[in-house]
């Protein structure tokens, strides 16, 4: 059955959606959508890195999201200009990535495929770290829920309570790492920001509770993910792309529904 | 003599590198209700979260009797609205509690049936109110409130001291408040700490509304209430009846106001 490259996109897909919903809705609780995109635009350095000096690609890309969440969180806390300073570390990590790829000599690489992903291309041992991935942000996620949920709301609350909020934002920070390395083959490090933010955010009108919102935002993600996956084999469009436009699509609607209900 | 729940030893507390206290030395003994006050920017919401350890010092030490069970309200939670939250799952935070017994605090604190309400419909006084039972969950030792009657009216904010008052009486703990509803509740407070920068003057509220330190900062504005409070609670003059003097205080706070 994995023998059917349409097979492994849709697991590939899949496993992304079941990743970035719990992390996805802290995301948009806690205003931090930003932060998202300069971890993930930081993970074309980790490429240009692993190619540069022939490292493993996965553990490349995530120590430098891992250091690019860390120095941005630490940053952000000894209060320099949170949206300024994401804006720069965002697009120059970036930039700075495609520079170095670029230079590479004996590479010939299309920084498209890590731009917008390549999920046809998924291969057994990508579905293994993208649902490796998936499996640990869970857990890490569903372990320090209640504590998440305490730091997020108030951090005096947390210290109050005698929970350290720093531990928990060093989960989230990990969590992100992690979404952005499994992420990047499938939606592509210009679009995972939008398969944190945009699941959780339709999931918004519909629920009650933060449980019911990352669970929402799970279905929603996997609903997309296929759906967009295929749409694109019908449309012979890109994947990636295609992907984020059916969750965009699905955000309108339950958007307009709670509008509607509400009168 | 018991000894103290929270200790500050010649605390020193820092925000962004900028001093805000200093030299402050406070213990907070089972079951008394001190009240902290000072103007703006006097570091007495620091000197709370320091109290919480919220805050860590940056010269001295705050000593916690070990496994200190705090209730702690807030100045102020902003709920993102993206966060969908009812009154009942934010009790559960951290700590998940049974239906019966979140009902139970709710009634404490004068939340009756908001349980199934999502936080950010809450009016202020009811937000307030649910804070309050949050923080009583633990069945607390210490309670900790910051500037908790914020955004009520006067009628309001008396009747929510009162309501602290009824809560120490039932739980036996200890209440350290943050305020500038200086008449309303100094009228509530066994132990009244002025802060500012410093501790200036502390003692029963009577010795500190005529310390020299206390009129220098807030001025004799507020004596009169305060004298009229005092002759209302000499007229009393039984400390087992808060009930009674919230309400009095209630007419002596209106005519206040202008």
């Amino acid at each position: 059955m994995l023998d059917d490259f349409l097979v492994r996109a849709a697991l590939a897909g899949l496993g992304v959606a079941v990743a970035a919903a719990p992390l996805g809705v802290f995301v948009v609780w806690r205003r931090m959508s930003y932060f998202g995109e300069a971890t993930a635009h930081a993970a074309v350095l980790g490429v240009a890195l692993a190619l540069g000096f022939s490292l493993p690609m996965m553990p490349a890309i995530l120590i430098v999201a891992l250091v690019m969440a860390r120095l941005v969180s630490q940053l952000a806390g000894r209060g320099h200009a949170m949206d300024t300073l994401l804006g720069v570390a965002a697009h120059s990590s970036l930039a700075a990535g495609l520079v170095a790829v670029a230079l590479l000599p004996e590479v010939r690489l299309d920084p498209m495929g890590y731009l917008f992903g390549d999920i046809l291309a998924v291969t057994r041992g990508d579905l293994a770290v993208i649902w490796g991935g998936a499996a640990l942000v869970l857990a890490l996620v569903c372990w320090r829920w209640q504590a998440l949920l305490t730091a997020t709301l108030s951090p005096d609350l947390a210290y109050a309570s005698g929970l350290d909020p720093r531990r928990e934002d060093l989960i989230l920070t990990l969590s992100l790492a992690i979404v952005v390395a499994v992420a990047i083959k499938v939606v592509g490090v210009l679009l995972i920001g939008a398969m944190l933010v945009i699941p959780a955010a339709a999931a918004r009108p519909l629920v009650r509770t933060p449980e019911a919102m990352a669970l929402g935002a799970g279905l929603v993600g996997a609903v997309a993910a296929l759906g967009g996956l295929g749409g694109a084999f019908v449309l012979d469009t890109p994947t990636g792309p295609t992907i984020v436009c059916a969750a965009a699509l699905i955000f309108a609607v339950t958007l307009t529904l709670s509008r509607l209900r509400r009168g | 003599m018991t000894s103290p729940l929270i200790e500050a030893q010649d605390l020193r507390v820092d925000l962004d590198g900028r001093n805000v206290l200093h030299g402050v030395s406070l213990a907070v003994a089972p079951g008394e209700i001190i009240t902290i006050v000072g103007p703006n920017g006097s570091g007495k919401s620091s000197l709370l979260r320091a109290l919480v350890g919220a805050i860590p010092p940056a010269r001295g030490k705050v000593v916690r009797t070990p496994g200190l069970r705090i209730g702690y309200v807030p100045q102020k939670l902003s709920i993102d609205p993206t966060l969908p939250l009812t009154v009942n799952r934010f009790l559960s935070l951290p700590h998940r509690i049974p239906p019966a017994r979140a009902a139970e605090a709710l009634e404490q604190a004068g939340a009756t049936g908001l349980g199934a309400r999502q936080m950010t419909q809450l009016s202020g006084g009811q937000f307030q109110r649910v804070l309050l039972a949050r923080a009583l969950l633990g069945t607390p030792q210490v309670l900790m409130l910051d500037e908790a009657t914020q955004g009520l009216d006067q009628p309001g904010a008396a009747a929510f001291y009162h309501r602290i008052e009824e809560i120490r009486r039932t739980l036996g703990c200890a209440i350290v408040m943050v305020s500038h509803d200086l008449h309303v509740v100094m009228a509530a407070s066994d132990r009244v700490v002025c802060v500012n920068g410093h501790v200036c003057c502390e003692g029963t509220p009577e010795i500190v509304a005529s310390a020299p330190e206390y009129q220098a900062l807030f001025g004799t504005g507020t004596k009169g209430t305060l004298a009229l409070y005092r002759h209302e609670h000499s007229h009393h003059h039984h400390h087992d009846h808060p009930h009674d003097h919230a309400h009095d205080h209630v007419p002596a706070a209106a005519e206040k106001t202008h």
